[in-house]
């Protein structure tokens, strides 16, 4: 277990409720998916555990190991919705920010931001400034930035969601390439019931506003997920058990 | 995998060409049908001057126009530093807290708004240093575009950013280096733009004041004087000069925005195809 969430509660300054007695269980190495309509609260999810707010009632509980309790160890990796880069930085400045906002020496950080542009296959785009990259390229500058620090959690809220079809298959299967290889803990916000279920090893599926986890759904797919997996029986029994929880917490 | 968007250098002799051929004949039309109605109707030089006699007296008169430039530019330039510095660092202080921009803010506008005609006579009076008076006018009218467009820019922050800045724990001191103020610079440089001209025409404008009050400075007294001794063909050379150094003034500006900018921002970025 890495982060625990208690009966949480989610109030916003304007009345909004956005989270109610929620609780969320993310186990060390999982790819766990929070799936829910739109508005219920899953970017709020990410942003309380990421500690960019407090919780109007209820828990937040970090593994002995993940630090002083109640604090985020600041090993975690955030990737938002939009790419969010420093339009006057170059591909690696960004990369290099989180480093560089710790004060880690240059001789450290270096290898680290070249590491992790490696990752996300950008090398050679080092000195491009993000106007000059395609969205998915950006995308993958973003996800980089987030890598750079070696998170032990890593959350992402919807961070393919505006690109095309063609890019975000591409991006998904290279998003679970590198999580193959480096076992983070990952925390993925979708409204998609297919990503969801072609990336996850659990989906918490969520109700409407305000959100509370409605139920969870273990998948377990093929270790290797490929364009196989998203074709196969298995994935489209999946998804239709997913959806008919979505729908039913949707209603509910 | 995308490739990078090549960005063309196309600074070549053609766009150039294309660029200034077009308003530089404009111009020359305009300058010879002036030269044709003033020689044809035989109209007085003390009315109006044709523009080669204009020329011929900006060489003549070289010797005094020159120096006079030289003032007036040092007067317009020392304005806008120091616009630039303090008008920055009341920008910095304005984002500060919000009860310091909703307590001062109005008075900056207030000293913007207030004809500078009005109120030069009063500073040229209990300023009695004239150069510093001058400057002072200069500054009052150059200031303000460049303190509210910093603050904007300053307050322009995306705000994922500032999450994620806020995520990796960064202080006060490296939100301000490092976001908020690349932020600001787009906007600070389009208020330094305006400001430029604007520096100018306060210092001509409190000059022309001056020059009333019986104190010699700068261009505008040598079209004060040139007017009151009726040599019109000087006072037009004067004026002349005056306007080359403003459309001076503005293209270094824009240069220097283009340079800072062309990197990384819309507004100097060029278009594909």
């Amino acid at each position: 277990m890495i982060v625990r969430l208690r009966n949480v509660d989610k109030v916003y300054a304007n009345g909004v409720v956005a989270l109610r007695g929620l609780d969320l269980d993310v186990g060390e190495g999982e790819f766990l998916s929070l799936l829910g309509p739109s508005g219920c609260g899953k970017s709020t999810v990410l942003r309380l555990v990421a500690g960019l707010g407090e919780v109007s009632s209820g828990r937040i509980e970090w593994s002995s190991a993940g630090g002083p309790a109640g604090q985020p160890t600041g090993d975690i990796g955030f990737v938002f919705q939009d790419p969010t880069l420093m339009p006057w930085a170059t591909v690696w400045k960004n990369v290099l920010l989180p480093l560089k906002l710790r004060r880690l020496a240059p001789d450290e950080s270096a290898p680290r931001v070249r590491e992790a542009i490696a990752m996300v296959g950008l090398e050679g785009f080092e000195k491009a400034y993000p106007r000059e990259l395609s969205g998915g390229m950006k995308m993958r500058v973003s996800i980089a930035r987030a890598l750079v620090t070696r998170p032990r959690l890593l959350l992402m809220d919807e961070p393919f969601a505006s690109l095309d079809e063609i890019t975000r298959f591409k991006l998904d299967n290279d998003l679970l390439a590198l999580w193959a290889r480096q076992r983070w803990t990952v925390v993925f916000v979708t409204h998609s019931v297919y990503e969801s279920v072609y990336l996850s090893t659990r989906i918490a599926v969520m109700t409407a506003r305000p959100g509370r986890t409605a139920g969870n759904v273990a998948v377990e797919g093929p270790d290797a997920r490929d364009e196989a997996f998203r074709t196969s029986p298995l994935y489209n029994e999946y998804c239709r058990n997913v959806s008919a929880r979505l729908a039913e917490a949707s209603r509910a | 995998m995308g490739s990078v968007a090549v960005r063309p250098r196309r600074w070549g002799v053609g766009r150039i060409v294309r660029l200034v051929l077009p308003p530089a004949g404009v111009g020359l039309a305009g300058l010879v049908i002036w030269e044709a109605v003033v020689r044809l109707q035989q109209i007085p030089i003390y009315i109006l001057p044709g523009p080669w006699l204009i020329l011929q007296t900006l060489v003549k008169d070289w010797g005094t126009l020159y120096p006079s430039l030289l003032v007036t530019l040092a007067i317009a330039g020392a304005a806008l530093l120091v616009a630039t510095v303090a008008g920055v660092m009341i920008a910095i202080l304005f984002t500060q807290s919000r009860w310091i921009e909703l307590s001062l803010f109005p008075y900056a506008v207030i000293l913007q708004v207030t004809p500078i005609v009005a109120i030069a006579p009063l500073i040229i009076i209990w300023v009695k240093n004239i150069p510093i008076a001058l400057l002072i006018c200069a500054w009052i009218v150059a200031f303000f575009p460049i303190v509210s467009n910093t603050t904007l820019g300053l307050n322009s922050v995306d705000h994922n950013l500032l999450n994620l800045f806020q995520l990796y724990g960064a202080s006060r001191r490296q939100i301000f280096w490092h976001l908020r103020l690349p932020s600001a610079m787009p906007y600070f440089l389009g208020g330094l733009r305006i400001s430029g001209g604007l520096a100018l025409i306060g210092a001509v404008v409190a000059e022309f004041v001056a020059g009333t009050g019986g104190a010699q400075s700068g261009l505008a007294y040598r079209v004060l004087e040139s007017g009151y001794t009726m040599q019109i063909p000087r006072m037009f050379a004067a004026l002349f000069m005056i306007t080359c150094t403003g459309v001076l003034i503005f293209v270094a500006l824009t240069a220097l925005s283009h340079l800072v900018l062309r990197k990384w921002h819309e507004s100097a970025a060029e278009r594909e195809g």
